[in-house]
Formats: C-alpha cells, structure tokens, sequence
C-alpha cells in the first residue's frame, strides 16, 4: 500500500492520529467479537453463576434446533424477495428516467427521498397501511375477496416486511442503476438504433449486459442490506411472528438473548453472522475490483 | 435519446408517474392520517383526503407526547435524535481524517497493521455482536448518555477509505510545497487538506448524518430513561400500544421523516456523490 513519495517524519505524531479510531476499534468492536467467539464455545447455568466450557455444542445445538434452522431458511426468502423486488421496480424505473431528457433530473428527485427514512419508520408505515381494521389495503383486498392478516398468517407477514424493506431501498439500487447507464457510451446505443433494434431489444442486448458488474454489486449489497440493515422494520411491525414467520437471523440473535437470556447460544448465533458479514464483504470488494477494471 | 417515438415517452411517463405515485403512497397516507381526528381512525376505513385536525395533533405531539406508553414529547425525541446523529457526524469525520491523514502522509511501522484494523470495523455491524457491545458499554457505566449513544458508532472504514483515496490524489507538489516553507504536519492539514476536502466532508456528511438519525437497534439497547428516547425508537413504543393512537403516531412519523428527507433534498447533489462515492 502506497504512501506519498515525500512524507513528514515523526516517529509519535502518526499514532497520536490513529489513536482516536484504533482505541475505538479495539474497545467496541474487536473486544465484543473477542467476546462473542469465546462465549459462544461456553454455556451457562440456570442461575448464571458458572459457565463451562462446552467446545462447539453451542453451535452444533443451533443446527439441531429447528427454529434456527427455521430462521436461516426464513432469512433466505426475506433476503431474496427483498432484493429481487427492490431491484427490478428500481431497474424499470432507472431505464425509464434514462430515456428522459428534461423531466430526468425532477423524477429522480421525487424518488431518492425514501433512502432518508429510517426502516423501522418504513415498517410503522406499511404496517399501518396493511392494518387489517383500519388500514386501506386490507380494505380494498376485502372487496376483491382476500381477508389480509398479518397477525395470522405468516405468509402476509413475510409479504408486508419484503414490502416495506424493497421500498426503502428503491431509491439506493435506482441512483446506481442509472449512475451505471450513464455511463455506457452513447455510440452503441446509437448504433444500434440505425441498426433497427427497438428500444426493448436495445435494453436486453447492449444496456442489460453492460450494466452486469453493477448488478452483481447491488446484489451483494441488497443481501447485506436485507440480512443486517432490517432489524428495526421486523422489530417495529412483526417481532419476528407469527409463529416464527418473520424471524430473521438479526432479530433471533436479539430476541434470543436480550429477551430470552441465553448467552451462549446467542454468542454462538453472532459468530455465525460474523462469519456471513465476512464472506459477503469480501465478495463485495472482488465485484468491486472486477468494476474497476471493466 | 435517438429516436422520436411519442408512444414511447407517453408510455415512459406513465410508469414513472405509477412507480412515483407508489413511492409516495406510505408517506401521503401517512400525512393524512395525522391530521385526522382521534376518533376518525376508530371508525374502521382511513379517510382519503387530509382531515382538519392536522394543528391539533402536531400541537400535542410535539408539546406532551403520549404519557400511555411512555413517550416524551416530540420536541424532546428530535431534540435528543439531532444530538446523537452530530455527535456521530462529527465523530466520524474526525477521526477518519485524522486517520486517513496518518495512514498517506506518514511512514511509520504497522501502518498496514492499523489499516487492516480499521477495515475490520467494517465487517462487525452492531447488529451481529450486539450482547457484548452492551457489555462493554455497561461496564463503562455510558448507558442512558449521549456518550453511550454516539462513541461507539463513530469508529468508520469507509470514511477513513474515502479521505484515503482522495489524498492520494492530491498533487506531491502540494506538500512539497508546504515543507519548503516550513509548514509543520498539523498545519499542512489544517490550512491545505482540509479546505481541499471540503466538497467530500460535506458530501459524507450528508451520508453520515442520515445513518446517525435513523440509528434503531443500539439506542434502543443501551437507553432506557425517557430523557434519552429519541424519535425512531420512541415511535416503536407508541406503536407497541394495545390500541395505538394512529394520528399522533403518524404525526411523530412524518416528524421523524422530515428532517433527513430534507438534508436530501436541499443536498441532492453532495447526497448522491457521498452515496456513489462510499458505495455503501
């Protein structure tokens, strides 16, 4: 890693720069993942007085158990329908801005405002919409023959909390998708319309598949966004039910220990995420090195 | 665009103008919930059209709160969520200058140790070691301060990235410059980075402020007296009622919206170029 060619000497100075965010690091981030590693391979008794070493039983336990299991496979489907939805309505509108000329900077206006709400804010929002006795959808799905409940049913849940997490995240995959067609030359596109191809056709063979390297990032970033970013929208509407439906690996890991005060099993579950966060940072930064490139 | 296709642009703006219209959709339901009166949300259906109650309502959110569950009032809540989100701003962009800083202009032992340290920090969100942060945090008796609530957010990798790589690409000449006429270290930094940095000091700020506003899961960890409540999770409680009060809980909502929704707004440019530019 480079520096400057010419730099200042000082043998303290630097460190007494660092010192602020290395001391901060250390205390509230490298500690607490020291402590979370160790505690996961130990277990507690009832009353908490003594805690053993158990090696990997915390973990193997989790496997065994069928609401964590439950949980990851819960997490799966929030994640994909979150990015998935999230991603397509925002491509479709990034394309369709791209076409404009004068009217592109006011529409992207009116949709880059979301990104500033808060995703509990965005949960109380949809949660209220979708409130089956006084909410308006529920009322109009009423009259198509649905009875919306999502204090029963799990599937709506599921269905509420995609909604409400794809909709705050439009704006951020929309000012990307467009950012990275602005970027194709125009030539192509040009040279394609003389060539005869429609504005559709153009889209699948030359935009579609230029913008790959910042499709494959939105979705990295998507999944991050789904799995982590979302506490606050399942604990603001869902708490996790019903019966599970919601419970994403974020809010167990909460739910586990700060309300049901099982330590090693909670430890054990924020390792599993570490390591998860870990994988999909590095992921990350390779699509990131491969964009560079391109 | 290369062709003149009318359909095509009357077809364009209709999608834009349905994908806009369900954008809003939450937050102008949202508004007229809050100017309804108390008892027009018991009576089943949500009226369409803002109602007239719309002064009373702000007026007592933002002067009592609801006392049923707990919650202070607004003027309060923003109060404390606008002390927390600077504190972090702030926080962040001093210490990741002051490390970027190091980090290019000095050659010392470690530094790519201390790099790789602070890199880390971006693979630990609260979210995934949140019961021994709390530890920590309470054995440093920060719990219910704003010290508690801000120092251990503002520890950031991609703050300090970002300065990284813009002061790489400040010309050599610059210090160069600087140390044939004496300039010192901290006066280099003072009096020519940071007036250079400013464009990208406000376009984080932007990013950072609003990452700070709508923090959730650690105040609601580490406060517990109603003095520290801030709007986001003083929401939650309201919301956690039996039978919530809609129209003052929409009314704390678009409270709550308002002011990161603006820095947006007004700072549209510096907005988007924090957001490409950090990408993330």
């Amino acid at each position: 890693m480079q520096t400057k060619r010419m730099t200042f000497p000082g043998r303290w100075l630097p460190f007494a720069l660092l010192a602020p965010q290395v001391i901060i690091t250390l205390i509230f981030f490298i500690w607490p993942a020291g402590q979370a590693l160790y505690q996961s391979l130990l277990r507690e008794d009832a009353f908490g007085l003594r805690s053993t070493f158990v090696g990997l039983e915390n973990f193997a336990r989790l496997f065994r158990d069928g609401s964590y299991v439950n949980s990851l496979s819960v997490t799966v489907v929030f994640a994909v329908g979150t990015t998935l939805l999230s991603m397509s309505v925002a491509l479709l509108l990034a394309s369709t801005v791209n076409r404009m000329i004068r009217s592109r900077s006011t529409y992207t206006t009116l949709l880059v405002w979301p990104y500033a709400i808060a995703p509990a804010l965005a949960g109380v929002l949809w949660w209220f919409i979708f409130n089956p006795s006084i909410g308006i959808v529920p009322y109009m799905l009423e009259m198509v023959g649905y009875q919306w409940n999502h204090r029963n049913s799990g599937s709506d849940a599921m269905l509420l909390v995609i909604l409400a997490a794809a909709w705050k995240q439009i704006s951020y995959n929309f000012l990307f998708f467009l950012a990275g067609m602005q970027s194709i030359p125009q030539s192509l596109i040009e040279a394609a319309s003389i060539d005869g191809a429609s504005p559709i056709k153009r889209f699948w063979t030359i935009i579609f598949p230029l913008l790959t390297p910042t499709t494959f990032f939105l979705m990295v970033v998507n999944v991050v966004y789904a799995m982590f970013d979302t506490f606050g929208i399942i604990h603001a509407t869902t708490e996790g039910g019903p019966a599970q439906a919601t419970n994403i690996l974020v809010y167990k890991v909460y739910a586990d220990g700060f309300i049901g005060l099982n330590l090693g099993s909670s430890a054990a579950q924020s390792v599993i995420l570490m390591v998860i966060v870990v994988a999909l940072t590095v992921i990350q930064f390779r699509f990131i090195e491969r964009r560079v490139n391109y | 665009m290369v062709e003149n296709r009318p359909w095509a642009n009357v077809f364009a703006h209709t999608v834009l103008i349905i994908g806009v219209a369900l954008v809003v959709f939450p937050v102008y339901i949202a508004i007229v919930a809050s100017t309804q009166a108390p008892y027009e949300l018991l009576r089943g259906t949500l009226p369409l059209l803002p109602g007239s109650y719309g002064i009373e309502n702000y007026t007592q959110m933002w002067q009592s709160g609801v006392s049923s569950s707990n919650s202070p009032p607004a003027a309060l809540m923003l109060w404390n969520s606008f002390v927390m989100a600077m504190a972090i701003t702030v926080g962040k962009l001093f210490i990741s200058l002051l490390s970027a800083f190091a980090i290019v202009y000095f050659r010392f032992r470690f530094r790519i140790f201390f790099f790789w340290l602070i890199f880390v920090t971006l693979m630990l969100p609260v979210e995934v070691r949140i019961i021994p942060t709390f530890q920590v945090v309470a054995n440093l008796n920060m719990l219910n301060s704003f010290a508690g609530l801000s120092i251990p957010l503002i520890a950031s990798a991609t703050a300090t990235f970002l300065f990284r790589q813009f002061f790489m690409t400040i010309p050599e000449e610059m210090l160069e410059a600087a140390r044939v006429d004496g300039a010192g270290p901290m006066k280099f930094f003072k009096d020519i980075l940071m007036p250079l940095s400013v464009t990208n000091i406000a376009a984080l700020f932007v990013i950072m402020f609003i990452y700070g506003w709508n923090q959730y899961l650690w105040p609601l960890l580490i406060t517990t007296d109603p003095d520290y409540t801030t709007i986001v999770m003083g929401i939650q409680r309201m919301t956690s009622e039996e039978n919530p009060q809609w129209h003052l809980v929409m009314a704390a909502v678009v409270m709550a919206a308002l002011p990161p929704v603006l820095v947006i707004l007004f700072m549209q440019r510096l907005f988007v170029k924090g957001l490409t530019e950090t990408e993330k």
